[in-house]
């Protein structure tokens, strides 16, 4: 009994970070341009693939399997935004622009302001 | 139904899942008109080996492959971490890239300038 509830969290967990991961190679093909592309790769896809993580360590039934495999889901998600975040950055400075459907612009407007202060 | 065949259907399903994901993002890869795009798709594709990894960890039960997912994302981070840091200090490339994205205004800092006038 106690097997057939563990094998189901687990294949709804396989299942939900498959649909994940598929839904943010969708978002990467379908989006416009380079920062929703990434909003989506960074979000969906950290989330997908921590959640197989996950279930590959329950499924284990080993607590140091599954610290392990807990340690590099906490990883992915902690590195995830930080390296969005550091290519966004850097594809704006660079000057890489948004796509033409966007409306706001924050931080082209505030570099704008400061080269005017100057 | 037993747990075996529940375990074998869902990881066959996120693995059909996860192939079209893998095969979607190797498009961007591929397509993608500007540098940071070729970057998220492969940070994405690093993001589905891990899911693979994970996915063949059930199947299998060799447990060791979570301490290989854990590397696999380190190197991962890493790479994207080198990708940003090429782009913020080696800018634009405009050879080759959508003309629709190429910006209007002068690129400042350690941006080169390839000798288009504008």
């Amino acid at each position: 009994m106690l097997d057939l509830v563990l094998a189901l969290i687990v294949a709804v967990m396989l299942v939900a970070g498959g649909i994940f991961v598929f839904l943010a190679a969708l978002g990467i093909v379908r989006l416009p341009d380079v920062y929703t592309r990434m909003h989506a790769a960074s979000k969906a896809g950290t989330v997908g693939s921590g959640l197989m993580l996950f279930a590959a360590g329950i499924h284990s039934l080993d607590i140091a399997i599954f610290m392990r495999a807990f340690a590099g889901f906490v990883f992915f998600v902690l590195t995830a935004p930080v390296g969005a975040h550091l290519l966004a950055r850097a594809a704006h400075k660079a000057g890489y622009r948004l796509a033409r459907v966007s409306t706001v612009d924050e931080m082209r407007d505030s570099e704008r302001r400061d080269a005017k202060k100057r | 139904m037993g747990a075996e065949t529940i375990l074998s259907a869902a990881s066959t399903l996120a693995l059909g899942l996860m192939c079209v994901a893998f095969f979607l993002t190797a498009w961007r890869v591929i397509r993608g008109p500007t540098l940071p795009d070729r970057i998220v798709a492969l940070d994405m594709l690093v993001a589905i080996a891990i899911g693979f990894i994970a996915v063949i960890a059930i199947r299998t039960g060799f447990n060791l492959y979570i301490d290989i997912a854990i590397a696999l994302g380190l190197v991962g981070f890493l790479a994207t971490v080198a990708f940003a840091r090429f782009v913020l200090s080696h800018g634009m490339s405009e050879d080759g890239e959508d003309p629709a994205l190429v910006p209007d205004r002068p690129q400042r800092g350690k941006g080169r300038r390839k000798g288009r006038a504008r």
